[in-house]
């Protein structure tokens, strides 16, 4: 690893360190995101320091090497939310092919309808899903996984944002349906953020984050596969 | 950090779990001539044999969350490569926003609507069952 490899790895360590020093001081606030302040630094620091891309890459590798076993280990926590299902199996089963299926295609159709280019439409699939397997997902059906890891990112803030008033007021909150919904729309962000409004939304929002997961990770690549140019990549 | 501490042996032996998994399932995903992620693959393999033994083993559950507590660090250098698309996202903003926020907004809803509607009926549905017996 040549120097500037090693100036690489210590700068995204040392950005990302204040990033999370910053959102935690700032009481978890969804805009502060940590990982979203470290890409907006260390791509200004690349712009300042005129290093293209590949040659921070070069270094920073290193540290992109461990997303691989990490992502693996997903298992586990998906494995150990599966205990929030209780009785709710039939209403788990059908919210989540509803709403996955709903989160692809509404994505992709309001970005095809508004004429987006196709890179961004394909980027976008996956926007729902927890950041590490929708650049997977991304790099799979040809989208850029760089522009996934925003949208992914930008989609838990919002919803992260929107859990607290998006729901209509009702008779009575059900708060399973809430955290299920949040979970499946904005994965990891929004977990956050509803398990700070209730326990039992935040165990079924890091339940439906997971199964989200999932099944986009399956059956995007293979609709991708199936359907004509709009979405299909390489 | 972790009490009593994590012998190396276990943590090194957890940690090549991890990486075989993510082998196996690159080769996997090769030589089937998948669409799936190989590393996606893997996670879904892990996550199926978890359900089958019912139990996650000691020394991987600590490996895995020390690693997972570091996941967001790990995908900052990936995002870093958004630099190269600056100028499509300066000239697709507006689209970006609506079709993010749209497609939100139309998840949350559809999802919560669903979950609600599903769970409603079958409690009516379970409570003339019990009236009727």
């Amino acid at each position: 690893v040549s120097a500037v490899g090693v100036l690489a790895v210590a700068a995204t360590l040392a950005v990302y360190y204040a990033a999370d020093a910053l959102y935690r001081r700032s009481g978890r606030h969804p805009l502060l995101h940590p990982v979203l302040l470290s890409i907006a630094a260390l791509a200004a620091l690349l712009e300042a320091a005129h290093l293209p891309y590949p040659r921070y890459m070069d270094g920073a590798r290193l540290i992109a090497f461990f997303l691989g076993p990490a992502t693996v280990a997903l298992a586990i926590p998906i494995y150990r939310n599966l205990s929030a299902i209780g009785g709710s199996l039939p209403a788990v089963i059908g919210a989540l092919v509803v709403g996955s299926t709903t989160a692809m295609v509404s994505a992709v159709g309001i970005a095809w309808a508004l004429g987006a280019p196709p890179l961004i439409v394909r980027s976008l699939a996956a926007k729902s899903v927890t950041t590490p397997i929708a650049m997977a997902v991304s790099g799979e059906i040809g989208g850029a996984p760089a522009l996934t890891a925003v949208f992914a990112i930008l989609t838990g803030i919002a919803g992260a944002i929107a859990v607290a008033w998006i729901f209509p007021r009702g008779d009575r909150v059900d708060w399973r349906a809430r955290g299920f919904s949040t979970g499946l729309a904005s994965h990891a962000i929004g977990t956050a953020h509803a398990f700070t409004l209730d326990e039992t939304a935040g165990a079924f929002s890091g339940l439906a984050m997971g199964l989200n997961a999932l099944f986009t990770a399956l059956v995007l690549p293979l609709a991708a596969a199936l359907l004509p140019h709009s979405l299909r990549g390489h | 950090v972790f009490t009593p501490r994590l012998p190396a042996a276990a943590l090194l032996r957890s940690l090549a779990v991890l990486v075989g998994c993510e082998l196996a399932g690159n080769l996997l995903a090769g030589a089937l001539g998948l669409p799936v992620s190989g590393t996606v693959l893997a996670m879904a393999g892990l996550f199926v044999w978890l359900i089958a033994v019912r139990r996650v083993p000691e020394s991987l559950e600590r490996t895995s969350q020390g690693l997972l507590r570091i996941l967001p660090l790990l995908f900052v250098p990936a995002g870093v490569g958004v630099v190269a698309y600056l100028p499509l996202l300066r000239r697709e903003w507006l689209v970006l926003a609506a079709a993010i926020g749209g497609s939100l907004a139309i998840t949350m809803l559809v999802t919560w609507a669903t979950m609600l509607g599903i769970t409603r009926l079958l409690s009516r549905r379970g409570s003339r069952e019990a009236c009727d017996s």
